[in-house]
């Protein structure tokens, strides 16, 4: 419980190009969302500190900048959406007057100026009524329409990049689908760059173009998203695929992945996946770490036998 | 396993309100949140019904009415021909012993306080002419060993286990007195999709060893289409389509479980774009105030002057080969969910 | 029987397919309706969530043995216990064992605190002292936990009229000013010993520790373990005793520590004002109070009395501080 260092994330490096969407996937505890954090500057630092690495925007090091520069990037050009839509939004404002300060803050217009641009993005995100609602509190509101309002806000200084923490996660199927249409809708309209953390692998086969597959903190397949689903790389990915109930498979017994998602504190030696994996060897995956081998075009897969894994898939 | 055609559990137009009231001293009820409002299936021997529906739709509180934690404002559930909510005494005890429950929160269903050894252990302290006192342990390590965890494990507490192990726990405890039905309140939907995968196959495996029927309360479709032999599908505290996961699946008639259907993301990227897909507008309305007569026409594509005067009655219909309480009750394959 | 490792091991060879079923995962499960003992393996292979085995209380000893402020208050409070116990182990004379002649004299090498008024050697005087100033708090503060512990219980478990009944007579008595209360049930006792304050104190003081209890009660009520006990068929004693209790009184217990701390100085309080205990009887309210006009004269009378009611009444409060601490998931 104490005294420790959790590895969170540990050597992840991907990009994004604008108007694309990176799906990073992974279960809880595998570091998706600390890296998110790590790359909107917003890691709660102490006790989180990034010991190396460099986040780039355009060229620049975010991590290497100002506080204050990296704030006008974080509002101006980096925009970030929770899974909690509720306790990202403040209680005790409007949701007109939190939509609008982002346009006072950064944009300094006037609070008439500000409210008129705030029912416009209300509307642009399909809230019905928004001119009636502006005034209205978060709590007001259910969970699907305050997701819309986080969305509006942040899209509101036009970003370059959104990153949609665990969006959905929280909200119904109906509503899910609903949130995921604006969210692409948006996205080619403003040709915005989206990185969505998810663990569903449905909403990532939906809407991604790549994918970043997290786990115990580091990028253990990489792949378009057309690749990764018709033949996986990585044998932590192959067994999230097979898990998925399928119709054909009613009343067989499901497929496993054996054991557990390992202790940040306590990540196993060498491949952290090896004490999970079938593919295991162990004179090779206890020792050695695997590197992100380079397994196709603009794929790579951090397993040492990832030539087997393509292959024994192969259907 | 075939479900065979014998009834355990036999539910009727079950109905529960809860008030919702003002002032601290003297109470006044000002109207009511109607979480459950006229629920009737049956539930056979050896099968997994799959209720499904969105949050909000009154599943939580059917599980709780089955498990009498709470007692409905109306209507009946007979088990073995006897009434549930008239049973007094040592029935009462007796119906306990056969209908249990597995909760959804791995973290909170299991007191911290307790090792494992007494919280699987409690329902033998309880019904003590379950198992002899001296036989107790054993049979508590049998139970872990049933449900995959180590034996060894018996004095740890459960905060020394992940999510998946503690949900093990949960379904030991559920096990421990042989039930004949167990109520599964959204059992995976807390879990990691790689850990989902192993307590689905034992509860499967569970099912076909002690021939236990289940009630399997769950948003997760896919998970449910997997599990379940037959499926209800609720909305705002009613059924609106029952039948088997065939039907439900693949033939839907009532136009909530369509769009319930189409919106469920496929995981996988070929064909997509492609896929038709019933964007329903809106969110559910408050329980406390539901439309008048369907209670889906609000959100419902087909709506029509008659959805707002007539309740649909959940049956079969020219339409409909399977109950389906839409007025306009018409098949329409949704989707090939997850063909692959 | 299926051993779900040995199948996976033996395949390693021949990978599983993309989508399709792991080998040996389907079809040998679906017939496992083998009578006995039939195992789903899983997180054996796994491990635990790792570290050693740690509870709730283990942890927080843990991070309890490594707060400096937790020795420091734990060991003054010690002390002063023992001093309250058997004050005959840290002065050899009698306390009322004064000679006039002794008023007021300074400080001195055999008498370390010097004499009071009435030439009483004063360092026995503050050691006594020590007795019903302790005893009160302890006394006060058992006697509450005691009438929390049913009230808050039975409030916060059954709800309804019984919790009615408990909240609002818990408003009544909060809504009587602590001191004038005290003063007005005081003086109603001709002879006022220990018990009676600590009977006055109680009256006045059960509300907030029940209070607490009544909400730690309703929120431990509302887990899902006591719904999973109810639906096995628990009694409500069993469910009280077992499920709900033990995970309610932690927060009862903390605010406890500090209770003893408030409830000194309220003796302390109110024998300085004349309606606490009486002479002859030894308290340091009733030495703060002789030595309150003397204060330019005599300072070392006020000095003494106050420093070690000011110690002890700290040590509780810190003490119930770092404990509140350490049991605090939260912080962790």
């Amino acid at each position: 419980m104490r005294g420790g260092v959790a590895r969170a994330v540990n050597g992840v490096s991907y990009t994004l190009n604008p108007g694309e969407t990176l799906a990073v996937l992974g279960e809880s505890g595998s570091g998706k969302s600390v890296t998110a954090e790590a790359i909107v500057g917003i890691l709660d630092s102490p006790p989180g500190f990034i010991p190396k690495g460099e986040v780039r925007f355009r060229g620049d090091n975010l991590l290497a900048l100002p506080e204050a520069r990296r704030r006008q990037i974080r509002g101006q050009h980096v925009a970030m959406i929770f899974q909690d839509a509720l306790s990202a939004l403040n209680p005790v404002h409007t949701v007109g007057s939190q939509i609008g300060e982002m346009f006072r803050v950064h944009r300094g217009m006037s609070k008439a100026d500000a409210r008129k641009r705030a029912i416009e993005l209300m509307d642009l995100v399909r809230i019905p009524a928004a001119r009636a609602r502006v005034d209205d509190y978060p709590h007001q509101f259910s969970g699907g329409m305050r997701q819309r309002i986080m969305i509006a806000m942040s899209i509101a200084l036009d970003p370059d990049v959104l990153i949609a923490d665990e969006p959905t996660t929280a909200l119904d199927v109906t509503v899910q689908a609903q949130i995921m249409d604006l969210l692409a809708e948006l996205q080619r309209e403003r040709n915005m760059g989206l990185i969505l953390i998810t663990h569903d692998l449905g909403v990532v086969a939906d809407v991604a173009d790549k994918i970043a597959v997290m786990y115990a903190g580091r990028i253990v397949e990489e792949a378009p998203v057309h690749e990764i689903y018709a033949n996986p790389a990585h044998p932590y990915t192959e067994g999230l695929l097979a898990s998925i109930p399928r119709v054909d498979m009613k009343g067989q017994e499901l497929y496993a992945i054996k054991g557990l998602p390992p202790n940040l504190m306590h990540i196993p030696s060498g491949c952290p996946f090896h004490p999970r994996c079938p593919y295991r060897r162990d004179d090779v995956c206890t020792t050695k770490v695997p590197p992100l081998y380079d397994v196709g075009p603009a794929r790579g897969s951090a397993c040492h036998f990832w030539e087997e894994v393509l292959d024994g898939s192969n259907r | 396993m075939a479900p065979t055609a014998e009834a355990v559990l036999e539910i009727r137009d079950l109905v529960k309100h809860f008030p919702l009231t003002q002032g601290i001293v003297f109470k006044k009820q000002v109207g009511a949140v109607k979480a459950v409002d006229g629920v009737s299936f049956d539930l056979y021997r050896g099968e997994t019904l799959g209720v499904v529906g969105e949050s909000g739709c009154g599943k939580s509180t059917l599980a709780k009415l089955l498990m009498v934690l709470e007692r409905p404002t109306a209507g009946s559930v007979h088990y073995k021909g006897q009434d549930i909510y008239k049973l007094r005494g040592k029935d009462f005890k007796a119906m306990r012993r056969n209908v249990q429950i597995i909760l959804q929160d791995p973290y909170t269903s299991l007191n911290p306080r307790m090792t494992v050894a007494d919280i699987v252990g409690e329902p033998f302290d309880i019904h003590p002419e379950v198992a002899p006192k001296g036989d107790r342990r054993r049979k508590v390590q049998e139970l872990l060993e049933v449900v995959g965890l180590n034996p060894e494990h018996i004095n740890r507490y459960p905060h020394q286990f992940s999510g998946g192990q503690r949900q093990r726990i949960g379904i030991a405890r559920g096990l421990a007195l042989r039930p004949e039905v167990i109520i599964c309140d959204e059992p995976v939907s807390a879990l990691d999709v790689s850990v989902q995968a192993q307590v689905i196959n034992l509860l499967e495996g569970l099912q076909n060893e002690f021939n236990l029927s289940y009630i399997f309360i769950a948003h997760d479709l896919s998970v449910v289409r997997h599990i379940a032999d037959r499926v209800a599908v609720m909305y705002l505290g009613s059924l609106v389509e029952i039948g088997t996961d065939q039907q439900i699946y693949e033939t839907p008639t009532h136009p909530y479980t369509q769009a319930l259907l189409s919106a469920v993301p496929v995981p996988n990227p070929v064909g997509r774009g492609e896929r038709e897909r019933i964007l329903l507008s809106g969110d559910v309305p408050s329980p406390a105030d539901p439309p008048s007569g369907c209670r889906f026409r609000t959100r419902c594509f087909k709506a029509a002057d008659k959805c707002a005067r007539e309740v649909p009655l959940l049956e079969v219909r020219p339409g409909s080969p399977h109950p389906s309480a839409c007025h306009f009750a018409e098949i329409k394959p949704v989707v090939d969910t997850v063909d692959a | 029987m299926t051993d779900y490792r040995a199948t996976q091991e033996r395949d390693r060879g021949q990978a599983p397919g993309a989508v399709s079923p792991a080998p040996g995962t389907g079809g040998t499960d679906a017939s496992a309706v083998t009578p006995g003992v039939t195992t789903y393996p899983a997180a054996i292979a796994g491990g635990e969530v790792g570290g050693r085995p740690s509870s709730l209380a283990s942890d927080a000893w843990a991070d309890l043995r490594r707060k400096p402020l937790f020795w420091l208050s734990a060991s003054f409070i010690l002390l002063m216990a023992v001093v309250a116990i058997r004050p005959q182990l840290f002065t050899g004379q009698d306390p009322y064992e004064c000679d006039l002649l002794n008023s007021v004299k300074r400080p001195s090498s055999g008498h370390w605190f010097g004499y009071d008024i009435q030439g009483c050697d004063y360092y026995t005087r503050v050691i006594y002292g020590a007795r019903p100033s302790i005893s009160i708090g302890i006394l006060v503060t058992i006697m509450s936990v005691i009438i929390a512990l049913v009230l808050g219980a039975l409030a916060g478990y059954y709800g309804g009229w019984v919790d009615t009944l408990v909240s609002r007579s818990a408003d009544i008595f909060l809504g009587i000013p602590f001191l004038l209360g005290a003063i007005v049930f005081l003086n109603a006792f001709e002879r006022r010993g220990v018990w009676v304050v600590a009977l006055a104190l109680t009256v006045l003081g059960w509300m907030t520790l029940a209070r607490l209890m009544r909400s730690s009660v309703i929120q431990a009520r509302d887990m899902d373990y006591v719904s999973a006990a109810r639906a096995l068929g628990a009694s409500d004693t069993r469910i009280l005793v077992r499920h709900i209790l033990p995970n309610a009184v932690t927060p009862l217990i903390v605010y406890a520590t500090v209770t003893i701390g408030i409830i000194i100085s309220a003796e302390a309080t109110l024998s300085f004002l004349n309606v606490g205990l009486q002479l002859p009887s030894i308290s340091w309210g009733l030495q703060i109070q002789d030595a309150q006009f003397r204060f330019e004269s005599d300072p070392h009378l006020l000095l003494f009395p106050s420093l070690f009611l000011s110690l002890t009444v700290l040590s509780f409060m810190v003490l119930g501080d770092v404990v509140r601490d350490a049991f605090d998931p939260k912080l962790r």
